[in-house]
């Protein structure tokens, strides 16, 4: 005590502190969060194009959202994404919850440990999965054309080069990499039930479906939400997985062009900033408006 | 005594099933690691190889002929452990901030924070690319590490775990022993934050290793890219080497099997965090 009283050193105002704890956050929120943000909404309503320098950015009101709005491409990708993150966001739920519900029956406490081989696809790069599955997937020596025929003398199957499979491939491999995430929720979710919760209804004469049907149904009703939230969330801003595996252009007849992509099109290969701008905004208002229904669907039906 | 049998049966069928999904699940993997090690040729036999061979030096070979790959690698690692780094150090100041301390704006200011977690990381792919630009930042790393260095994510993750394990007492009693506050943030509260840092370090650096948006937009020369931009940018090449493209993924996803057998547990627990209340 004696000793750091007596040391010579420079305090800063105890008011400061906190201030001075949070001057990265607030720092970097301004210039790579608000800015950015501002930014993008103000050039939704500018013609740009980045060769041009800054000088040459006029306003053009609404233009860009009305061609936008009547731009076959945009409904065209964001037909796409709908269609991907149905495809891959549902199947996701529909395995990861009678899943969980078997790991946890089977394997109780420990179910975390098998979960992990599930989680291990959601914790690596997505470029090296997704050229993984471009070879897996080749039409004319891919292993998985090879154990289609193998097992059901099927024809080879032109996996990525025709539009009617590309999408369903695409939705393949975005389930395969995100379903372990889904069932370790809801396997967090199932652990946090009380056993005597089921104990009791045994006694009372009930069976496993009317135990999972009143039970660890609505126990789980949260994390669906949670997870289904998330799920749409992730699926509409698609972007890496069908990057990779169409080469950033979206496939034939752009079949896995998502909305995200052709905002990355736009922007780069395109140079049209103004409407990659505006469809950002325009995405954005869509994914809100679909995370309130959401809620709203999940909490009408509460007691 | 039958019904003992059904019991069995069913829980066998239940392990087979829970298994086989699980090697589905770890399939692509093994798959990547064999053609790792497999000739071009080999790789398109009919059938496709199903064990490992020799050919891992010669891939490794044709990767680097074709690539700055171990230039690459090391940007790949550079990035990620300078991201770690600051992310640690700016989250735990600002979570331990609204954790432990009293100030004005404070609840305003926590909520800026958790807002900035409404806004989809897809919005600010443009937006972003137009500042690096202004900034004179493309084709710098520092875009890629500095940005996202206090997310919303890890103060968070940080302030609710000082708020569960660090004591407001120790605090008050280093404080009438004359602590600075900033000593006390940092010799008192950040190794007992060790824990929730351990979590957050680990999700940054292999979220920084596997980042693939951020770089497409602001790195431009093959010589900075990171691992992830190098791989694809083998892709677009006619005759696609697939061994040296496997070797190379191998390699990229290696040190993130190895830290997930090691942590998955604390891995998981982490990723998971905020869905469990």
């Amino acid at each position: 005590m004696m000793m750091n009283k007596t040391r010579p050193s420079f305090r800063l105002p105890r008011a400061w502190v906190p201030y001075l704890l949070l001057s990265p956050f607030l720092a970097l929120f301004s210039i790579f969060g608000l800015f950015p943000l501002l930014f993008s909404l103000w050039m939704a309503f500018q013609s740009w194009e980045p060769t041009a320098g800054l000088e040459a950015m006029r306003f053009t009101g609404l233009e860009n959202f009305i061609f936008v709005l009547g731009d076959a491409w945009f409904w065209k990708a964001l037909g796409n994404t709908l269609w991907l993150a149905v495809f891959s966001g549902l199947p996701q739920h529909l395995v990861a919850l009678p899943l969980a519900v078997f790991i946890n029956r089977a394997f109780g406490r420990h179910g975390h440990s098998v979960a992990a081989a599930y989680f291990l696809p959601y914790i690596t790069s997505t470029v090296a999965i997704a050229m993984m599955f471009t070879s897996l997937l080749s039409t004319d020596y891919g292993l998985i054309n090879a154990m289609l025929k193998w097992a059901f003398g099927m024809e080879a199957i032109n996996w990525l080069w025709q539009p009617q499979t590309l999408k369903p491939a695409v939705a393949m491999v975005v389930f395969w990499r995100y379903v372990g995430f889904n069932l370790v929720l809801y396997l967090a979710a199932l652990q946090t039930i009380p056993r005597e919760l089921y104990q009791a209804a045994k006694l009372d004469g009930a069976g496993s479906w009317s135990c999972f049907r009143y039970i660890t149904l609505p126990a789980l009703k949260p994390m669906m939400l949670f997870g289904i939230t998330l799920s749409i969330i992730g699926g509409m801003q698609l972007f890496e997985e069908p990057f990779i595996l169409t080469n950033g252009r979206g496939g034939p007849d752009q079949a896995a062009m998502t909305v995200a992509i052709y905002v990355y099109r736009l922007a780069f290969d395109f140079s049209d900033f103004g409407a990659a701008n505006a469809i950002s905004w325009l995405l954005f208002a869509l994914l809100a408006t679909m995370t309130w229904l959401t809620n709203r669907a999940f909490k009408d039906r509460k007691p | 005594m039958s019904r003992l049998t059904t019991k069995t049966l069913s829980r066998g069928a239940a392990y087979l099933l829970v298994g086989g999904g699980a090697l589905l699940m770890l399939a692509p993997f093994y798959f990547m690691f064999v053609f790792a090690t497999q000739s071009n040729a080999a790789i398109f036999n009919v059938p496709p190889p199903l064990w490992f061979d020799g050919e891992l030096g010669r891939n490794l070979q044709t990767l680097t002929t074709r690539l700055p790959f171990w230039r690459n690698l090391g940007w790949s690692l550079y990035v990620a452990l300078m991201s770690t780094v600051l992310t640690l150090l700016f989250c735990s100041m600002a979570g331990y901030a609204f954790a432990m301390l009293e100030f004005r704006f404070k609840q305003p200011l926590f909520l800026l924070v958790m807002g900035t977690l409404l806004v989809p990381p897809f919005m600010t792919m443009i937006p972003n690319f137009m500042v690096m630009d202004a900034l004179g930042w493309l084709d710098t790393h520092r875009a890629l590490y500095i940005p996202g260095a206090a997310g919303a994510f890890g103060i968070y993750l940080v302030r609710q775990f000082a708020a569960a394990s660090v004591p407001m007492e120790l605090l008050k009693a280093a404080r009438m022993d004359g602590c600075s506050e900033f000593g006390i943030y940092w010799r008192i509260a950040l190794p007992l934050l060790r824990p929730a840092l351990g979590t957050l370090g680990l999700i940054t650096f292999i979220a920084s290793w596997n980042n693939f948006m951020a770089p497409l937009v602001v790195l431009r020369q093959a010589e900075s890219y990171t691992l992830p931009l190098a791989l694809r940018s083998l892709q677009a090449t006619v005759n696609t080497e697939w061994g040296a493209i496997m070797a190379g993924s191998a390699i990229a996803t290696l040190p993130l099997i190895v830290l997930f057998v090691i942590s998955s547990r604390q891995l998981i627990a982490g990723l998971t965090a905020g869905a469990v209340k």
